[in-house]
């Protein structure tokens, strides 16, 4: 008899298509990923789609227009379990940067004809337009993450996504804190752990793209931050950045926005 | 008291402590002790003394650490690290299981035991004390855990009393330093002032014994002696840190609702840094993981911390929701409910926590301020 695979769908929205490129590059895990699960639906590899509905939608990308505002809405009652990932799903990404300013003024900047441009005025994630099952943070989102969520939705079993601070990564990789060691300024106590404390360990400060922590305390870390030379301007833009829509960073940020 | 080197404190040179690190690993010992690694003084394999921090030393503060060029060539002119030995006696990460699907049989087969020798070349009297914290948690009681006794058992430990204190040293106040009394094999002061730079040296055991007896060495003059002592009571004397410790239990636990609480966890990030760097912090947690097909799965034990929200998660929630509570949690632990639990404070004074938490917060500082107005103890009578 032979075994009924789930189906595996892949959704676009507003993004730059590096999260689903992450599945792509999952390599050696790739064909194992195909054996075990039926890629229906992933129109960056193929065009050819089977039909829904689905049992697993990854959806990459933020809501910026009416229209993928009533697609998501479409995706949400074609599958079974809804995974969103990167910072743009989770976050609205690097284009809610317009959530903060006059979208008809970015338009008219960057266009030709703004008036062909139909557009909403804010970027959001996912989340805000229907219910999630399950999202995977990063900017872009690391394939070891990927491939654990995959292999725990198989096993159906909880994925190891820690939500703590990348610190605790930092720390059991045995790297230097390089806010303490080298007075280099660094999100990770704030931020989502899952990217392996990547900048860090090339001794550069994080860069927050997994957004915030379980628990953030960004006052208390943006206070810091000052003692060690950065000025207002400058913790208004460091929370601004793949994740300035989420909750916590966009608060901070908003707190040094006069 | 200790065992002596043919039954009298005896004087290495530089090139006889070179002889003595030849000589451990000779007997198969794999040695690590501090040596500098990205702008800091970490503990990794070393293969000579030429490997060690020579002439570096450390400043460090609330929330800072950086290194700075001593004007001698002290071997071990340093104060504690960012690192300590737990990282290698209780590892990081670590796999504990495997099971494999065959058909339908599973089989599990446990993660061996490792049977490195280690030596730990540099070894502090505060870390002495955590080791021996930690000996009491993970082997001394009805639970054993394998990996640590293995490593432990078999490990050497060459100690060093200090030459100096650091900024956020406070042993003296835990009576954890700077004196290294026992719980070691090998234990060397370093003398920089006579016009030689020796090391007045003593074996703990007979292990440390053996090693030394065939090392080049004299015995000590009763003025080495004397000024290895004065060494270790100027280091006692000049502690960058204090902390009144006879009376925290009661004090902590008779203010468990103290202002001050409220007011550290708008500083306190809840990062996990400062129970990660702690010497005697031991708490882990399991995850599993399987493949895609569903053949293989694993358990892997981690370092977790009493800061995150996992850590007291039961069904519903996290018990512990706010960083108040997790702040106090660690705290009152440490070097209050410890006590009860394991008949000794959790705390040995070494300052990590204090230099490595991103904001500084200073658990000397906040023991102060619960201290300062003691709302249990300004009740009237």
């Amino acid at each position: 008899m032979e075994r009924v695979r789930p189906k595996l769908a892949v959704w676009k929205f507003a993004s730059c298509d590096g999260c689903q490129l992450s599945l792509l590059d999952c390599e050696d895990e790739l064909l194992e990923i195909a054996g075990e699960i039926e890629i229906a639906h992933f129109l960056e590899a193929t065009r050819a789609s089977v039909e829904g509905p689905y049992d697993l939608s990854l959806v990459e990308g933020s809501v910026t227009t009416a229209h993928d505002a009533e697609r998501i809405r479409d995706v949400r009652r074609q599958s079974r379990f809804l995974m969103t990932i990167g910072a743009c799903a989770t976050a609205g990404g690097i284009q809610a940067l317009r959530n903060f300013a006059d979208v008809r003024e970015y338009t008219a900047i960057v266009y030709a004809r703004p008036d062909y441009i139909q557009t909403l005025a804010t970027s959001t994630a996912i989340a805000d337009h229907v219910k999630v099952d399950f999202e995977l943070r990063g900017c872009p989102i690391n394939t070891r993450q990927l491939v654990e969520v995959i292999s725990a939705f198989l096993a159906g079993r909880k994925p190891q996504t820690p939500p703590h601070s990348v610190c605790i990564e930092c720390k059991i990789a045995g790297n230097l804190c390089v806010m303490v060691g080298h007075g280099t300024p660094c999100l990770g106590p704030v931020t989502h752990a899952g990217c392996g404390a990547l900048c860090p360990s090339y001794n550069r400060g994080c860069y927050g793209c997994y957004g915030p922590m379980e628990t953030p305390n960004a006052p208390s870390l943006s206070a810091w931050l000052s003692k060690l030379g950065m000025d207002y301007d400058a913790l208004k833009r460091v929370y601004r950045t793949f994740n300035a829509n989420a909750d916590a960073f966009r608060k901070e940020s908003e707190r040094h926005d006069q | 008291m200790a065992a002596q080197v043919d039954g009298a404190m005896a004087i290495v040179t530089v090139e006889g402590l070179e002889a003595l690190l030849q000589a451990i690993q000779a007997r198969g010992y794999r040695a690590v002790g501090p040596t500098l690694e990205n702008q800091a003084i970490v503990y990794d394999d070393i293969e000579s003394i030429n490997d060690l921090p020579r002439g570096w030393t450390d400043e460090q503060d609330g929330g800072r650490y950086r290194l700075m060029r001593r004007s001698d060539d002290a071997l071990f002119g340093y104060s504690v690290g960012p690192q300590s030995w737990k990282k290698f006696l209780h590892a990081p990460k670590l796999r504990l299981w495997t099971a494999e699907r065959h058909g339908e049989n599973t089989t599990v087969t446990p993660e061996a035991s490792p049977n490195d020798r280690l030596a730990f070349i540099g070894v502090r009297a505060c870390e002495i004390r955590a080791i021996e914290i930690q000996d009491r948690v993970l082997i001394s009681d009805l639970y054993v855990d394998p990996h640590y006794q293995a490593l432990r058992a078999r490990a050497l430990i060459v100690a060093v009393n200090c030459g100096q204190a650091g900024g956020v040293c406070f042993c003296a106040s835990m009576q954890a330093g700077p004196r290294v009394k026992q719980g070691f094999d090998i234990a060397l002061t370093e003398l920089l002032d006579g016009g030689e730079h020796v090391f007045l040296v003593e074996a703990g055991s007979e292990e440390g014994h053996a090693l030394l007896a065939p090392i080049p060495h004299r015995a000590a003059s009763d003025d080495e002696i004397e000024a290895a002592a004065a060494v270790i009571e100027r280091t006692a004397s000049s502690m960058g840190r204090e902390m009144r410790s006879d009376d925290l239990n009661e004090l902590l636990m008779s203010n468990l609702e103290h202002p001050r609480w409220d007011e550290v966890a708008t500083r306190c990030l809840t990062c996990a840094n400062c129970t990660l760097v702690c010497p005697t912090c031991f708490c882990t947690s399991v995850e599993d993981v399987s493949d895609l097909a569903g053949e293989r799965a694993e358990r892997w034990r981690r370092w977790d911390s009493c800061f995150t929200m996992d850590f007291s998660y039961i069904h519903g929630g996290s018990v512990r929701a706010s960083a108040k509570s997790r702040y106090r949690q660690w705290m009152t632990h440490k070097l209050a409910t410890w006590i009860d639990q394991f008949g000794s404070s959790g705390c040995v004074g070494c300052g990590r926590c204090i230099a490595w938490c991103p904001v500084g917060i200073d658990i000397t500082e906040e023991v102060r301020a619960i201290r300062g107005c003691d709302a249990a103890a300004e009740e009237p009578q």
